[in-house]
């Protein structure tokens, strides 16, 4: 799947990156909890959150992220957008909650992390 | 050009500034991704370096990390002064934490990031001194993806 294909699935907002949107992933993990992203996370995967700080961004840019989706129409501030775009990382907000954009993903036989 | 192995990078991490928590070492990434360092094995010390900065920024004062590369390692070292860890064996379980109620919400404070530094390290040693600080040393060895 495309981000562009995610952003229409999850009627998602773009809010930077539009020039990454034709590029493809296969896996996706959502957690509001960092430590667990840091963890658990695989490079390449979307990263669902409903944490819409700089640290979302920073702690996406080191597990190699392809891209962030905030949940319930969350959006970061001004700081985590300049990041996100001088950091080349996309980022998407839609206005579904984690279950529901989670539930769209997976029956689209989108992958977690933990069996790409 | 700073040669690939004889490089030795200071850098400065304050205690409480959550809106730079995470920016040395993402400057440490760019500079092994620079070197040309295997991007699997970059990863693995950015994740380290992180955990071990927001450690920094959630608990001490103030701290100094400082990066160096031989041609067969990466090592990262920090020296933090604050409140030290009483009991490094329990810090080391995933799940124990000491975070207060702001930290949580930053999205940490989980108890996952003593042991997540062990996971990509190949060499952890941690001390510490109540009342004084903390130390860390990190090695990563460049000639394997996966610790073994």
């Amino acid at each position: 799947m495309t981000l562009r294909e995610l952003a229409d699935l999850l009627e998602a907002e773009v809010i930077s990156g539009e020039q990454h949107l034709d590029e493809e992933f296969k896996c996706a993990g959502a957690s509001d909890l960092m430590s667990d992203v840091l963890a658990f996370g695989v490079p390449g995967v979307i990263l669902l959150t409903g944490l819409a700080n700089t640290q979302s961004v920073r702690t996406a840019d080191i597990i190699e992220a392809k891209a962030i989706v905030y949940v319930r129409g969350k959006k970061p501030n001004k700081e985590g957008i300049a990041l996100a775009q001088e950091r080349g990382i996309p980022i998407l907000s839609t206005k579904f909650f984690m279950y529901k954009a989670c539930g769209l993903l997976y029956s689209r036989k989108v992958g977690g992390v933990g069996n790409q | 050009m700073v040669s690939r192995y004889d490089l030795s990078h200071a850098f400065g991490i304050k205690g409480g500034n959550f809106a730079k928590a995470g920016s040395v070492s993402i400057d440490i990434k760019e500079i092994l991704r620079e070197l040309g360092i295997d991007p699997a094995i970059v990863r693995r010390a950015a994740i380290a370096a992180y955990e071990a900065e927001m450690n920094v920024v959630m608990y001490a004062d103030k701290g100094e990390m400082v990066l160096r590369l031989n041609p067969k390692a990466i090592r990262i070292t920090l020296e933090d002064e604050g409140p030290g860890i009483k009991d490094i064996e329990m810090a080391m379980q995933e799940g124990y934490s000491t975070a207060t109620e702001e930290i949580r919400e930053m999205g940490f404070g989980a108890g996952m990031g003593l042991p997540n530094i062990k996971k990509n390290a190949d060499v952890f040693e941690l001390k510490s001194t109540v009342g004084k600080g903390t130390s860390y040393n990190i090695i990563i060895y460049l000639n394997s993806t996966e610790k073994t």
